[in-house]
């Protein structure tokens, strides 16, 4: 069954690399399927993995307006990580870690997962007291935290500054070994061709254009490679949440889209082999295999649909990265870029069937979807399938901010540009 | 990007605070209507396209504007006061007082 391996790399390596099959189909669409998920994505791929292997849905179509990947899962910085406060989002996200940790292996495909532990800063006594209450909690539901000193920390990242006369002087951190990194596009090719080989359908360069309606029921799409009818029509267009569900005639969501940019730098010799946080402002850096380093930092603050960032966040990011590592001021910024990130407002996802009927509904994924990718389209196609819920996504309804029911991690409120 | 204060001229964005979608409407302090509340907290048009939302010119005069914004191109077609009794302040500079 695998098709990769050592025998494999040998064997076409011996005959000229000419017996590849391609990773996934380009098939047309057919005029009807079982269910349809809309983006092809990170979520909507896995979405579509996971309704073929777990419950045996393989009449399916992946709908993708560009490429496969050009969204938000290939402009991610990769960190996969499950340290979280409040009991919804741990467990969820500690069953995304259990997914990633056997990824590779499930996909046959090498997603590059590499838990080299993420490490959040603390830099005064009450923000140290708050990681370890929410290391307590991760512990407490079983996740792993382990509270760092600052000489801890030095130990573990030399170039960074935790003098006392740093701008914000580093006391301490809160660790989780477990996570890590992978590489984003593997994860998108792997789930692609995993549901492929069982049969779903992915159809690039196909934009939806509408519903299909009998009623207030969903019944298809009309997109622009045709109609395409279906009995389950799943959405996972993350930024894109607002524009798609206005062609369903629902205007107000409780979703901002905004742009979160990211950077890489030129390659460097290692230096840092975790994901560091920074206490004092929103800034994240890791580095990846080839070297470069890969940082961001906060929203751009306002409603945006653009793929790309302004320079008063690349300043602040950069400003940040030097009160960490003074030493990196002369390392040269390669390139930076944006994704669209559909902001909820409590900061954490939805995953849930409705709101309409036949209809499946998966966004609010902030900026924090990449890690979720595995445990969103399982916990998703179990919706489809089941039309019912998962335990793991039973609390991300669209409906609990009208409840009462809002699960905030960061205490933040309705401000979606804050979370 | 550059936002035209009516009051100030053309400024930098990073003297201005985002305050959000300029539609929604609140209800009156007294009001019990929960339906009304709950879209006012938590729901947002979040248009692809011209977006009508309020800024603060917090590191300048400090007003409220209401700005019509492209939310794919950023180009700004309308600011104007987000209160209609800002006149005052412009009246204050005719005045010429400090």
């Amino acid at each position: 069954m695998a098709e990769y391996s050592a025998f494999s790399l040998l064997k076409n390596a011996l005959t000229g690399n000419k017996d590849w099959k391609p990773a996934w189909r380009k098939p047309d669409p057919k005029a009807s399927y079982d269910v349809i998920v809309i983006g092809g994505g990170g979520h909507g791929l896995s979405t579509a993995y996971y309704l073929a292997k777990e419950h045996g849905i393989t009449n399916v179509a992946v709908l993708e307006k560009g490429w496969l990947g050009s969204g938000n899962v290939g402009r991610n910085t990769t960190a996969v990580r499950s340290n979280y406060l409040l009991p919804a989002n741990t467990r969820f996200y500690e069953h995304s870690m259990k997914l990633w940790e056997n990824l590779s292996h499930d996909l046959n495909y090498n997603v590059m997962f590499s838990q080299r532990g993420c490490l959040n800063l603390a830099h005064t006594p009450a923000q140290f007291d708050d990681l370890a209450r929410r290391g307590n909690a991760m512990r407490h539901l079983g996740v792993d935290a382990e509270l760092m000193t600052t000489a801890d920390i030095a130990r573990l990242v030399p170039a960074l500054d935790v003098s006392g006369s740093a701008r914000f002087p580093v006391i301490g951190g809160l660790m989780q070994r477990r996570a890590g990194t992978a590489r984003h596009d593997a994860v998108a090719w792997g789930y692609a061709r995993g549901a492929d080989r069982r049969g779903v359908d992915i159809v690039e360069n196909c934009e939806v254009t509408g519903f299909l309606r009998d009623g207030d029921r969903i019944t298809g799409v009309t997109t622009t490679r045709g109609e395409i009818r279906a009995k389950k029509v799943a959405l996972a267009v993350a930024g894109s949440t607002g524009r798609v569900m206005q062609l369903a005639g629902i205007d107000h969501m409780p979703i901002e889209s905004h742009v979160l940019q990211a950077f890489v730098s030129e390659s460097l010799k290692p230096i840092i082999d975790t994901i560091l946080t920074f206490g004092m402002g929103h800034f994240y850096i890791s580095q990846s295999d080839k070297g470069g380093l890969v940082y961001g930092g906060d929203l751009d603050g306002y409603n945006s649909y653009a793929q790309r960032g302004s320079l008063p966040i690349v300043d602040e990011v950069m400003s940040e990265m030097l009160a960490l590592f003074p030493g990196l001021a002369r390392v040269r910024m390669l390139r930076s870029w944006g994704g669209v990130c559909d902001m909820s407002m409590d900061g954490s996802p939805i995953i849930t069937t409705g709101p309409l009927p036949g209809m499946y509904l998966n966004c609010g994924w902030c900026y924090g979807g990449f890690k979720a990718t595995p445990a969103s389209g399982w916990c998703f196609a179990w919706t489809i399938a089941k039309d019912e819920p998962h335990e793991f996504n039973a609390p991300f309804t669209l409906d609990r901010f009208y409840r009462g029911l809002v699960i905030d991690d960061k205490g933040q409120g309705a401000t979606p540009r804050m979370h | 990007m550059l936002i035209t204060c009516p009051y100030c001229g053309p400024r930098d964005v990073i003297e201005f605070s985002y305050q959000g979608d300029g539609n929604r409407a609140r209800p009156q302090p007294a009001s019990q209507n929960l339906d009304a509340w709950n879209a006012y907290v938590y729901d947002r048009l979040n248009p692809a396209g011209d977006h009508n939302e309020i800024w603060q010119h917090s590191g300048g005069c400090r007003a409220h504007l209401r700005v019509v914004r492209n939310t794919l191109t950023h180009e700004i077609s309308s600011t104007t006061f987000a209160r209609g009794d800002h006149k005052s302040a412009a009246r204050h500079k005719a005045e010429g007082k400090s």
